[in-house]
């Protein structure tokens, strides 16, 4: 048999036993689970709010103290069930984001302080911070010269 | 009826992460979402369309991911009015400084204060 059409007849196999997502099921957990999510993050805001911070800083502290529950419940390995339930309801948040920090500093701890945590904390964060700021930077740079 | 917003606008984003994932090739994993959010808030802010959702739904908007992208372009554009151009380098992290330090602090803290579970 040609290699050629081998590699096709795998890849139709392959694609024949993969699982299926579920996807109303999923899409329905990933909104209540990312709506959940952000309802508490709103709940933080006014209770900064009501402390007597401004908009700004009490979207700051909302999310330092997500990005704080989120590293400590993942930890306690609570946080990849959130995810293993809700899916994108867990991951899109910035719960999510510090989940992506945490789950493979805290698993490739062995490999040291330097290699192990401090490089893996990055592993998911280090692409989204690339990503983030050059877009921002765009953005930036446009209204600078076209405002 | 922020509460309302904040939790139907903030699971609405999730389900187009979801869909993202589930519909597409399977090769568009977590990062990918987390990534093209980022990217996507931070275009949808400078063109001057997050702001609305940022008011209509609160956390519903700047919680996701997306709600990053928006704090990073806010503030390379507010830097700018202000610094000129030094400001497109300066603005974003300032204003997402607060919650880059948290994930590194609390992250870095959470890898050395948990055991790693199999």
């Amino acid at each position: 048999m040609p290699a050629i059409k081998q590699k096709q007849l795998y890849y139709d196999m392959v694609k024949q036993s993969a699982p299926k997502p579920r996807v109303w099921r999923n899409t329905f957990w990933a909104f209540v689970v990312g709506g959940l999510i952000c309802l508490v993050g709103q709940f933080i805001i006014v209770f900064f709010r009501t402390r007597g911070l401004d908009v700004n800083e009490a979207g700051a502290a909302t999310s330092a103290t997500l990005v704080f529950l989120a590293a400590f419940l993942t930890g306690l390995g609570v946080y990849d069930e959130v995810s293993r339930f809700g899916g994108a309801g867990g991951i899109v948040p910035i719960t999510g984001f510090a989940n992506s920090m945490v789950a493979p500093a805290l698993e490739y701890r062995a490999e040291g302080m330097v290699f192990g945590v401090g490089a893996r904390l990055f592993n998911i964060a280090g692409p989204v911070l690339v990503w983030g700021i050059v877009t921002a930077w765009v953005a930036g740079i446009l209204y600078y010269f076209f405002r | 009826m922020q509460f309302f917003w904040a939790f139907v606008v903030g699971g609405a984003l999730c389900v187009i992460g979801q869909l993202l994932m589930d519909l597409t090739s399977y090769k568009f994993t977590p990062a990918h979402v987390l990534v093209t959010f980022v990217s996507a808030g931070a275009i949808i802010s400078a063109v001057g369309l997050y702001q609305p959702l940022v008011n209509l739904a609160g956390a519903g908007a700047t919680v996701p991911l997306t709600g990053f992208g928006h704090l990073l372009a806010q503030g390379a554009i507010n830097g700018v009015k202000q610094h000129g151009l030094l400001g497109a380098f300066s603005g974003g992290i300032t204003a997402a400084a607060a919650g880059i330090t948290a994930a590194v602090v609390f992250g870095y803290l959470a890898a050395l204060a948990f055991r790693p579970r199999s």
